[in-house]
């Protein structure tokens, strides 16, 4: 069809460059987010609990403090983590909004990260909002560069693996309770390399101790963006 | 503008759809009727590059599925019983997120156009979540038309939608298909669609059982035709399933 | 309905056989070991099970991979079988060496790298199969399994090495700094024998499953095809 024919604006689109599409994806996710703060909000809440809970679970005088604290957090951060990540991938799915993205002239990849990069964001807002509190509870100072650093490669293999998983659940009939289920077994080497990471620099050991678990922190990442990258299409396509 | 050839969709081993041929020309607006479970909504789906076929050329806005589906996106509107809109943002909001994926240049002024066409200029920053399911249906439409599409596919707009709001959509419909825009619709309401289509193709077990334009129904009208139509197809699977054993 | 493949009867009986001379061979051609006595013998079908375990879980990637490329069905009944094959004989390989540990670390569990990269794997195999529980369309949910089976076998080797770094830099735990340091033995010619020949048993045993379970899976299709035909 002609535009002669339209009496007002000219309509002209052309597809949009990969990033572009991607900030679309994540503008609309904090814009969303802003107004109805409900991830934010499950997630701190969840995220305090967990916290407080842990207090009393291990009795947690000053002794044991210095030596679980990187367990709790990470406990702490991927419990919480699973919420968010469940809630942002059912939001598209509900309203079929889904299918309203899948429609766009856009590669199936820019999906995939439009969605990581809002759950990371999210992510990191919670982490930002847990460690001065953990720090004011338990009187442990819990910003230590290296430990940043630890949290934000872990986030970063987190969500790159649980955006994916969670884009499948929601696909299925036992969305509910999947997510947790499918999700850790496979994420455990990155908790576990995230906690040995974080409480050893909370120790203050050597880098050389630090090191293998940063490799496998780092390689984690790598590893599972690329593979999503290469598999998202079949998560999402019929 | 959609040429489709002995399409066959199945479901793990269930076929829905069994060698389906259709064509639609440029400007034509096609109404597809069809009893529940004959695979309305699995050929819009194939069509609008969202499921794949199984077997079967399907050609739409001149490219082939699955293979070039990004381009045929671009020309494609589609508009479903569901919204397909963010509750937590508003309608400008909403059509801002998808004129972006779109690539839509002169994009605000685009928005406010399309916001006149559909009524809601005045609630326009107005969160979706507080629409009713005739204006977010509305809003649903501008949404489809934001990049000006050449082809709209309509999977059962009326759903859920009351007499007013219904009478609305057909206004608005009505404008939105005058621009020499191509239409398949899909609906089991035949008064509606009567009225706005200019052919009739009915599908029934997969395949399309019988087709007419409008001004050869013949004298006992749409549903007589809809109703000949299935028969003819049930009669003739009979047969066919006879022959079989 | 087509009878059992000739093949596969073979297959069966073979493996009937094999199981029975291994059994013969773990109890009366292998050597008692000296210091952990005949507890040592579960050590043979332990190891054999572990290995099935790993064929079955690695064969389920290698037909995802191959259902994702070509979207034919028979490579998701593969990997089906593969799992259900692998999980079973995992929790074989759990069980028994839990039988083993006990008398000879003295406690049934222990946070050894490869106790608990098995119990993981096994863990994936039952998160495998509870994915494909929840989805009724059977497109997605081969996609689904093909894709988890994928990230699965990428996430083991992970753990494997976590858990390990995780050792070197608490080196005291329990006991001594190597695993493999309590309970570990000279193998003798006669132990060496009997269990490659248990491997090769589990490996006839296990294929010999894997084909039915395939076979199964053809017929369950097949039915179905059968009822939507009669149906339509």
């Amino acid at each position: 069809m002609s535009n002669e024919i339209k009496a007002h604006v000219r309509v002209s689109n052309q597809r949009p460059t990969f990033w572009r599409a991607v900030s679309a994806i994540v503008r609309k996710d904090l814009a969303s987010e802003r107004r109805s703060r409900e991830l934010f909000s499950a997630m701190a809440m969840f995220a305090l609990l967990v916290i407080l809970i842990f207090n009393f679970a291990l009795e947690m005088d000053a002794g044991t403090r210095a030596s679980v604290t990187s367990g709790v957090l990470w406990v702490t951060f991927s419990f919480a983590g699973t919420l968010g990540l469940n809630r942002s991938m059912a939001v598209e799915k509900d309203r079929g909004c889904l299918d309203g993205l899948l429609l766009a002239p856009v590669d199936r990849s820019v999906i995939y990260f439009g969605k990581a990069i809002g759950n990371l964001l999210f992510m990191f807002v919670v982490e930002a909002f847990v460690l001065p509190i953990y720090t004011i509870f338990y009187n442990i100072n819990v910003f230590h560069p290296g430990l940043i650093l630890v949290i934000i490669l872990g986030s970063i293999g987190y969500v790159a693996l649980g955006t994916m998983l969670a884009a499948m659940v929601v696909q299925a009939r036992t969305r509910d309770i999947l997510l947790p289920i499918i999700l850790f077994p496979v994420m455990l080497p990155l908790i576990i390399a995230a906690v040995k990471a974080s409480s050893a620099f909370l120790q203050g050991l050597d880098m050389e101790f630090i090191w293998p678990s940063l490799n496998i922190l780092i390689s984690f990442d790598l590893i599972f963006i690329g593979l999503s990258y290469m598999l998202f299409d079949f998560v999402v396509e019929e | 503008m959609i040429k489709v050839h002995k399409l066959v969709k199945r479901f793990g081993l269930k076929p829905v759809l069994r060698g389906l041929d259709f064509e639609v020309k440029k400007g034509e607006f096609v109404g597809l009727i069809g009893p529940n479970g004959a695979g309305k909504t699995t050929f819009l789906r194939i069509l609008s590059s969202l499921s794949r076929p199984s077997l079967g050329m399907v050609k739409v806005a001149g490219f082939h599925l699955p293979a070039q589906a990004a381009a045929v996106r671009n020309s494609l509107g589609v508009l479903s019983h569901q919204p397909l809109l963010y509750g937590d943002l508003t309608a400008e909001e909403n059509l801002q997120f998808y004129g972006r994926l779109y690539g839509v240049t002169n994009l605000d002024s685009r928005i406010s156009e399309v916001l006149d066409l559909v009524g809601l200029s005045a609630r326009r920053r107005d969160l979706v979540r507080t629409y009713s399911r005739g204006m977010q249906q509305r809003l649903s439409i501008g949404r489809a038309v934001i990049h000006d599409p050449q082809l709209l596919l309509l999977d059962e707009p009326y759903t859920g939608l009351d007499q007013d709001a219904g009478a609305m959509l057909d206004t608005i419909l009505k404008s939105v298909t005058s621009q020499g825009r191509t239409v398949v619709m899909t609906s089991h309401d035949l008064v509606r669609i009567s009225d706005l289509a200019s052919r009739f193709d009915v599908l029934s077990r997969g395949k399309i059982a019988a087709s007419t334009q409008r001004e050869d129904i013949p004298q006992d009208g749409l549903l007589g035709f809809y109703r000949h139509a299935i028969e003819s197809k049930q009669e003739s699977t009979k047969l066919e399933a006879a022959n079989v054993k | 309905m087509e009878a059992k493949p000739r093949k596969l009867r073979v297959l069966d009986g073979v493996s009937i056989v094999l199981l029975i001379i291994a059994t013969g061979m773990v109890f009366f051609y292998a050597p008692m070991e000296r210091e952990m006595g005949n507890v040592q013998r579960v050590f043979y079908f332990h190891v054999a099970a572990g290995w099935v375990g790993m064929i079955g879980f690695l064969s389920a990637v290698v037909a995802g991979i191959a259902y994702l490329r070509t979207g034919n069905r028979k490579w998701d009944i593969i990997g089906m079988a593969g799992i259900e094959v692998g999980l079973v004989f995992f929790l074989i390989n759990i069980v028994s060496g839990s039988i083993w540990a006990k008398p000879t670390w003295n406690t049934w569990w222990r946070w050894d790298p490869r106790l608990v990269t098995a119990t993981i794997m096994e863990l994936i195999y039952f998160a495998y199969l509870m994915l494909r529980q929840g989805i009724e369309d059977p497109d997605r949910r081969a996609r689904f399994g093909a894709i988890y089976a994928i990230l699965g076998s990428v996430s083991v080797p992970f753990t494997f090495l976590s858990i390990r770094i995780w050792r070197t830099i608490h080196p005291v735990v329990i006991g001594t700094n190597s695993p493999d340091a309590e309970g570990s033995f000279n193998m003798e010619t006669k132990m060496l024998q009997t269990l490659i020949f248990g491997v090769i048993t589990f490996s006839f045993i296990a294929s010999s499953l894997i084909w039915h379970r395939v076979r199964l899976g053809k017929l369950q299709d097949k039915i179905e095809g059968l009822r939507m035909k009669v149906m339509s």
